[in-house]
């Protein structure tokens, strides 16, 4: 089909000293010489400098003169300089798929710098079989699609807050959605906010009234999302308010803020069956409704069901804080009061951390460090109070407390439901069962679906100051294909072939990118490519068992053809043929 | 073009990378200034990065090309602001741009005129260990992959000038003053390291197989000075035996530094792991005081490390380095805090995981933008809480490790954090990007 509608191709070579890179190594004339001998190559040429303002005006003074239709430049790696010549040949109106990049550079000269008889044959090798691919490549266009001005932010607590109000005052238009009946998550059960340690309720409040003056913001409550489909800039969404009331949303980006909840440590510790062994969380909620009344001694027990060794194997960063604030509040309210910590590592990073840690020493918090193997122990002691036990790891003895409260740190862990929201937004949950980001270095609030992110402790734990500050990355991430109106999506996509498709779903499972979905026709189920979510990556085409997938640009004919023209198999071809 | 619809980045480091990025992709003009002669910062220089074990370089080469290529972003390496007037959504900026006696427009960045420059000088890139020449690219990645002519160094032999044939050498380079007009300010200067010299108990500078952690790292390196072979830089020898010290400068209250540098703990994991791939018969020890496992997937890697690997860890803070001054090994005395005795441990190389401290020269710039610094010198947030990446002066924003010690993905969010809030008051004074 494809040789068909060829034109004929009218390919030009341009062999590239880059200086002594490949100059020096290869003989270069010759192998212009040998391009010329190619079929279909009109014109072959060597620069000093192929990617210098000289080296781009004779590409296309070329183009014009020997009205070439394909391009190859014989020079260094694609990474770099695909994006410069292929603009060049834009420039001179060849359509920039039309333009192929052999790299006998780090292909051959660096690496064969003593060869130089060889690494000459080797770079004709490589020039003869991009001019076998060049001449059956097509043009391509990217198309566009249109990016509705709306965000949709899940998730009503200080994350999605603060992403909710950045995205408004960058002027775009938000839907923010909260399953409670009130804003604000987490925070609402806060006492005091470290390291500034003011009132959780006080900065939440402004935020709230922020976001509920705001004209540009929707808030919706006691609210789930009920149904999601599309792709970037196009996302339809339901939303569905109790039972019944359902809303429905057109919506350009994202935002996952769905933040996380507390492990309940039932059976450990004697929790669930001491009442007076608590979780950190319920202490915060008695500081901040003051209904703390006098302890004589308090034990705090960190890394409760956190850093497992199989299970919840992660730390969850905010409990040394939030236990180190606690106790320093529980000494200022009672001085009398001694508060043992009992911990393994202490999490008092960054800045301003370790000025709590010592000011807490200070304050006569007596920190206890034990090992993960000998882990304390609490025992119902004598008149009603309870008894821990646990091996001082520095002093190398075991103590004995009596205790009338034991406060345990529990680790943030993911919501329930957000299995179910992973599934319909198709982006991934992790091990630790947090959501799970397109890369953990350089793509950390974002999915590997287009228009999708993600901030906070829907994340993995973190603190108030942490989950404000993904918070506003994220505004910035989701404002992006809304401040661009149109986005040009990926030429290099996949093509079904509807009539040799089994719907046998492989590539929709093996697709990161969700970019695959299923349709019937004719009483057929087939998959359909969503061009604008897919990649390019060819691992729908790869898995394919029926041979019906075809990945543009990069079609079994041209990457046959390429590999026909490599020095063993053509060798071998001619041996059989 | 409209002067008040750009943003000044200061630094090309990952955080002035993305937050350029983030910018410059939605249309907003920005212009990226970094002192050295290449962009990419701290994370050019690492060999990989935890805990995915990615090649640093790799991830991070194509970020450096995009910001390279993007119509909208104006690089101006090798130069520096001088002076910042005006206000949010009007600042007039003007920057130095260093004479590097290379036309960019005509350097190819072929290479050959390093490869004739007799001149050998300590290679900074490589923090010292390995020589680059008076003419020269920081590393084979630069961005931009022009050469530069460090002037101090070069003895006017005019070798370049001759072999250069695209004829880009120009020694009569003046230093230029560039006035800019930018509706907002990105700052994002990042860190440097805490002069281990001044612990003269772990004999760094005194003893040659003492080495900071990011001279470690560009030893592990393949684009290092012994192309990522991990060998001793006293007598070549393959070492046997590798000890880490945490905290040094850090967490301290006498000299040094009070706070975490936050990343140490688990970039020490990582090079061990690293050591133990390059070679599975020298061990590994790290000593520390508290481990600092606080990130994603952070207690996990030290796992591995521990399970996998067989890095060792030893909850101990080291009292003294001494060398044999006829091997160079070193014996590192310590008392074991959890058997309260004092022991020692032979090693051949001993590597220093200093503080992390803010960069020397962020001071002056501070004052030239007039931003407050915290008790440590790092840029103040308007509000630690609520307002990370504001400043006590509107429309200057920071981000990355300039505001506070943080890992990659952390300034990377941070980031694009400055970016939204720089956004914001280009929007605001054109009153463009309305819906």
């Amino acid at each position: 089909m494809e040789q068909s509608q060829k034109e004929t191709s009218r390919i030009g070579v341009f062999i590239c000293h880059c200086g002594i890179n490949i100059g020096g190594v290869v003989n270069v004339p010759e192998v212009v010489e040998y391009a010329k001998t190619l079929p279909d190559v009109v014109y072959a040429e060597d620069n000093l400098y192929t990617c210098s303002s000289d080296g781009l005006n004779k590409i296309k003074e070329s183009i014009a003169k020997y009205n070439l239709n394909r391009v190859i430049v014989a020079s260094c790696t694609p990474r770099t300089h695909e994006p410069l010549f292929r603009a060049t040949c834009e420039e001179a109106g060849v359509n920039k798929y039309l333009f192929e990049m052999a790299n006998i550079r780090e292909h051959c000269s660096w690496a064969h710098m003593h060869e130089h008889e060889r690494a000459t044959e080797k770079a004709k090798d490589i020039v003869r079989m991009a001019v076998a691919k060049a001449r059956l490549l097509q043009p391509q266009t990217e198309p566009e699609i249109d990016v509705t001005p709306s965000a949709l932010v899940i998730g009503g607590g200080i994350s999605g807050i603060i992403a909710a109000l950045c995205l408004a005052d960058q002027r775009f238009k938000v839907s923010l959605v909260e399953k409670e009946p009130e804003l604000g998550g987490m925070l609402r059960n806060l006492h005091k906010l470290y390291p500034t340690m003011q009132d959780a309720s006080e900065g939440l409040e402004h935020f709230i009234q922020a976001v509920k003056s705001n004209k540009s913001i929707d808030v919706f409550t006691s609210t789930v999302v009920k149904e999601v489909k599309g792709f970037i800039g196009n996302f339809k969404v339901t939303l569905q308010k109790g039972n019944s009331e359902t809303a429905n949303l057109d919506i350009g980006t994202i935002v996952v803020a769905t933040g996380a909840t507390i492990f309940e440590p039932v059976g450990m510790y004697g929790y669930g069956e001491h009442e007076n062994v608590i979780t950190q969380l319920q202490l915060e909620r008695l500081l901040k409704e003051g209904q703390l009344k006098k302890p004589e001694k308090v034990v705090m027990i960190q890394c409760v069901g956190s850093r497992e060794e199989k299970g919840r194997t992660y730390c969850s960063r905010v409990c040394c804080m939030t236990a180190l604030k606690n106790a320093m509040f529980i000494r200022e309210l009672y001085p009398e009061t001694d508060v043992y910590l009992l911990y393994r590592d202490l999490q008092t990073y960054g800045q301003h951390y370790e000025h709590h840690h010592r000011e807490a020493q200070e304050k006569g918090i007596r920190f206890i460090k034990y090992a993960q193997e000998k882990p304390p122990e609490v025992v119902a002691g004598k008149n009603g109070k309870l008894e821990v036990n646990v091996y001082h790891a520095l002093l190398g003895e075991q103590i004995k407390i009596e205790s009338d409260l034991v406060v345990l740190s529990t680790p943030l862990i993911q919501h329930k439901d957000a299995k179910e929201l992973s599934k319909m937004l198709k982006v991934p949950l992790g091990s630790d069962g947090f959501f799970f980001e397109a890369h953990v270095k350089l793509r950390p609030i974002e999915f590997a679906t287009d228009g999708i992110y993600v901030c906070g402790t829907a994340h993995s734990p973190k603190d108030t100051a942490e989950s404000v500050s993904q918070a506003f990355g994220v505004a910035s991430r989701a404002a992006i294909p809304m401040a661009l109106k149109r986005l040009r999506t990926e030429a290099i996509t996949a093509l079904v072939d509807e009539d040799l498709c089994s719907g046998c779903r492989i590539c929709e499972a093996v697709c990161e990118y969700s970019a695959i979905e299923m349709q019937e026709k004719e009483g057929k189920q087939t998959s359909k490519v969503l061009e604008a979510l897919c990649k390019g990556c060819g691992t729908c085409g790869a898995s394919c068992p029926t041979g019906a997938i075809t990945m543009r640009h990069f079609t079994d004919n041209q990457l046959v053809a390429q590999v026909r023209a490599a020095p063993q198999v053509a060798k071998e071809v001619t041996k059989h043929d | 073009m409209e002067a008040n619809k750009s943003i000044l980045v200061i630094g090309g480091g990952i955080a002035g990378i993305q937050a350029s990025l983030d910018l410059a992709s939605r249309g907003m003009k920005v212009y990226l200034v970094e002192k050295t002669p290449s962009i990419g910062g701290r994370m050019s220089q690492l060999d990989k990065t935890f805990p995915t074990m990615d090649c640093s370089m790799c991830i991070l080469a194509p970020k450096m090309i995009e910001c390279f290529r993007h119509p909208n972003i104006t690089l101006l390496t090798y130069s520096e602001v001088k002076e910042v007037k005006g206000s949010a959504g009007n600042f007039r900026v003007k920057i130095l741009k260093k004479p590097r006696f290379v036309d960019l427009e005509k350097c190819t960045g072929c290479g050959e005129c390093a490869q004739h420059c007799p001149v050998e000088v300590p290679n900074e890139f490589d923090m010292g260990l390995g020589v680059r020449k008076a003419i020269y690219v920081p590393f084979p990645q630069a961005v931009p992959l022009k050469y530069t002519i460090d002037d101090e160094n070069c003895i006017k032999c005019r070798l370049c000038q001759r072999m250069c044939k695209a004829g880009s050498i120009d020694y009569d380079q003046q230093p230029e003053t560039i006035d800019l007009n930018v509706g907002a300010i990105v700052v994002a200067t990042g860190f440097e390291l805490f002069d281990a010299r001044t612990r003269s108990e772990y004999g760094y500078g005194k003893y040659q197989n003492v080495l900071t952690s990011l001279e470690f790292e560009r030893l592990l390196s393949a684009s290092g000075p012994t192309g990522g072979h991990l060998l001793r830089l006293s007598d070549g020898r393959i070492p046997r035996r590798i000890a880490f010290i945490q905290c040094v400068g850090s967490r301290s209250l006498k000299g040094g530094v009070s706070y975490c540098s936050s990343a140490c703990c688990v970039y020490a994991t990582k090079e061990g792991i690293l050591i133990r791939e390059h070679n599975p018969e020298c061990e590994v020890y790290v000593f520390y005081n508290d481990l600092k496992v606080f990130g994603k997937g952070f207690q996990e890697f030290v796992n591995r490390a521990k399970d996998e690997w067989g890095v060792k860890y030893v909850r101990a803070l080291p009292g003294e380095v001494v060398e044999d001054p006829k091997t160079g090994d070193l014996t590192i005395w310590y008392e074991d805090t959890t058997e309260n005795v004092t022991k020692n441990m032979k090693a051949d190389i001993v590597v220093l995981c200093p503080a992390l401290v803010p960069r020397v020269a962020s001071k002056e710039l501070a004052g030239i933008l007039g931003l407050e610094l915290d008790e440590f010198g790092f840029m103040k947030s308007k509000d630690p809480l609520f307002a990370p990446v504001d400043t006590n002066r509107p429309g200057i924003y920071i981000c990355g490790y300039c505001q506070g010690p943080k890992d990659i993905p952390e300034s990377v969010a941070q980031a694009s954090g400055s970016a939204a809030r720089a956004a914001e008051v280009i929007i605001v004074a054109t009153g463009k990007e309305a819906h």
